[in-house]
């Protein structure tokens, strides 16, 4: 029996108002893969890592996680099942340090009371793996520059050891050396097991790391793309809704459904 | 002897620093008190005397308490109208059940704070569940509050408390022995001193930074000496109040709440944004709820301390007067009105800024208009000075 999949996305619909976010969206992600979403403003990207994460539930669809069907109506329900994200606007609280936005939720105690010692080490510590310099770990995080703030929003999600790791955009803030070394850290994570949505608008870095691409368009799924083998005029063509080349390997998710 | 030069100057320089940065802490606070004290001692030398200090010391108890409810209200970023109303109306169902109904003292005393436990709750359903804004909800309850404690008053409108009742001790109550005063005043310091020292040598175990032994003897120092002053001088009048070590108690105790708890971290964060809270899986309704419940829990015990001071309650218990001065305390003594900074001790000290002008302006016979307009004047000084601050800290911040 094959093992299934981490997380299971099944006709996923989520709308506002009058205006339908997201319809019939499927998706699935394995452990130890990493699979970029992508899609143009408005496709319904973040719209969906919220979905995932439990902040703004979806009005329909099912949720699977290694093969049962889940609830995932609240962050902290997400956060149980291991689920940690960056979000796109990170997500932080202006007024906490560092070391109280990295464990916000999930504080450790000693004799019942915050061990902060405790805390600031194992924050220096995990900065210190991620190469990451922050001047001052109890500095308020509005005090801090925008690389810094995603820095820190970053460290926040692999605090809790995650098994699914949702990337809305992680590196629009940072330069250049920092990406490459926060991509080097994803495929890390990746060879230990973890699973990885990765949302970006970088061709490049989505080619580096990604092993599949799934392609949102006006909220509906068009196309899953193996990375290794897909042009990438493909996935642009499928980013921006032109019907693709005959031949291409795209794979509707019509198609997938006729599959099983 | 260097060492503790060194530790002087860098105080000095961390204290600009913070200054500078839009952090100005406690320090602006200690200083109007200090210049407050000093105008009054020079036009009138009674003011510094220890009757008058430890009259001062009790008389900000019962604002004082209402006072740290506050603060918790105004660290989630809301604001609480109805406290002063809360407060009269559960000093009112004391007073009547006690001494009109002969109920025991005690079961009178908790029915009086469950009340404001129960007003505080439903105000805190209406705002975190249902979602009205707290301005509106709480205004409500200034009104309606105020009219159920005048219902309840009946046609009497004024009650007497018993001065030996146990009500009548809380704010009644000294501890005549020396040692009382000095005692609280040794643990106090030893109690700060130990703190640091145990945050200094875990902190040094694991390699971090730590405050050099000499800035740990000037803390301690410091607070050793406010606190072994203010025992001197209480001990030269009746001794140690109780509402005094009770107020102590409190802002202490629930200082270690919100500093040193998760939930404490919990209405720290609500103040950063409510969403960002709820993004890391933080109950938002419930923290607020419970906020709002201890500011009504924290109304009524207040309501029992001023009700005490003058043992009586009456039609004008629970004033707007009394509204405006406990959320200007907590502004004047540093909490900020746009949430998410501030401690309980802001309560203390901002209480001990109006008492202090209403002291001195009594001693000296000034009417109470010009006491209203220069408290106003330091309401709206403390303001200004949140604001200037938050907007440095802006414009140092996302640069």
């Amino acid at each position: 029996m094959p093992v299934p999949p981490l997380l299971a996305l099944r006709g996923i619909r989520k709308r506002f108002g009058a205006v339908e976010a997201l319809a019939d969206v499927e998706l699935e992600i394995r452990a130890g893969e990493i699979v970029a979403l992508m899609g143009d403003n408005g496709a319904g990207k973040s719209t969906l890592v919220k979905v995932i994460a439990g902040v703004s539930p979806a009005d329909e669809g099912v949720v699977r996680w290694e093969g049962r069907t889940v609830r995932v109506r609240r962050p902290h329900e997400a956060h149980a099942l291991g689920i940690a994200t960056v979000f796109q606007d990170l997500a932080l609280c202006d007024n906490l340090d560092v070391v109280g936005n990295l464990f916000l939720g999930r504080e450790l105690r000693r004799a019942g009371l915050l061990d902060e010692v405790e805390m600031e080490r194992r924050t220096r510590d995990l900065l210190g793996s991620l190469a990451i310099h922050v001047p001052d770990l109890r500095a308020r995080v509005a005090t801090l520059s925008g690389g810094q703030r995603q820095t820190v929003a970053i460290s926040r999600s692999l605090v809790g050891e995650p098994r699914l790791l949702l990337l809305d955009e992680p590196t629009a803030a940072l330069g250049v050396q920092q990406t490459s070394r926060f991509l080097d850290l994803v495929e890390m994570l990746r060879d230990r097991g973890v699973g990885v949505l990765l949302i970006s608008q970088n061709m490049g870095d989505i080619k580096a790391v990604a092993d599949r691409v799934a392609v949102l368009h006006l909220g509906r799924n068009n196309g899953f793309f193996d990375v290794s083998t897909a042009s990438q005029e493909q996935i642009i063509s499928s980013i921006t809704g032109v019907t693709s080349p005959p031949g291409a390997t795209r794979r509707t998710a019509h198609a997938r459904r006729g599959e099983r | 002897m260097n060492g503790l030069r060194r530790a002087l100057r860098s105080g000095t320089e961390a204290a600009g620093r913070r200054l500078r940065g839009g952090e100005p802490g406690v320090l602006p606070v200690v200083v109007g008190v200090l210049v407050i004290w000093s105008v009054f001692q020079i036009l009138n030398g009674n003011f510094l005397a220890p009757r008058n200090l430890s009259n001062l010391s009790v008389d900000i108890v019962g604002a004082g308490m209402i006072a740290v409810g506050v603060v918790f209200v105004l660290l989630i970023g809301e604001i609480d109208l109805s406290v002063g109303s809360v407060s009269g109306l559960a000093a009112a169902l004391f007073a009547v059940l006690n001494v009109q109904h002969g109920m025991a003292e005690w079961l009178a005393v908790v029915i009086a704070v469950l009340s404001g436990a129960a007003v505080g709750s439903l105000h805190g359903f209406l705002i975190a569940r249902v979602g009205a804004p707290a301005f509106v909800v709480t205004l409500a309850g200034l009104l309606g509050w105020n009219g159920l404690m005048l219902y309840v008053l009946g046609a009497g409108g004024t009650v007497n408390l018993d001065e030996d009742s146990l009500i009548g001790k809380l704010t009644g109550h000294y501890f005549h022995e020396v040692a009382a005063a000095y005692g609280l005043a040794a643990a106090g310091s030893v109690l700060c001193f130990l703190v640091y020292y145990r945050d200094r040598r875990r902190r040094r175990a694991a390699g971090m930074s730590h405050r050099p032994l000499a800035e740990i003897a000037v803390r301690t120092g410091a607070v050793a000496l406010v606190a072994f002053s203010a025992a001197h001088v209480l001990n030269r009048f009746q001794g140690l109040p109780l509402a005094l070590l009770a107020f102590l108690l409190v802002v202490g105790g629930l200082d270690l709440v919100l500093r040193r708890t998760r939930y404490g971290r919990k209405v720290y964060a609500l103040g950063g944004g409510g969403e960002p809270a709820r993004r890391a899986g933080i109950d938002v309704v419930r923290v607020r709820v419970s906020v709002f419940m201890l500011s009504g829990t924290m109304a009524a015990v207040g309501g029992l301390f001023l009700a005490s001071r003058i043992t009586s309650v009456s039609q004008t218990s629970g004033s707007s007067l009394l509204l405006m001065n406990v959320i200007a305390a907590a502004v004047i003594g540093g909490t900020s009105l746009f949430g998410g900074r501030g401690t309980t001790w802001s309560a203390l000290l901002g209480m001990l800024v109006i008492q202090s002008i209403a002291s001195g302006m009594s001693l000296l016979g000034i009417q109470s208009a010009v006491q209203f307009m220069i408290t106003g004047g330091v309401l709206l000084a403390a303001v200004v000075i949140d604001t200037v601050a938050r907007r440095t800290r802006r414009e140092h911040g996302r640069a």
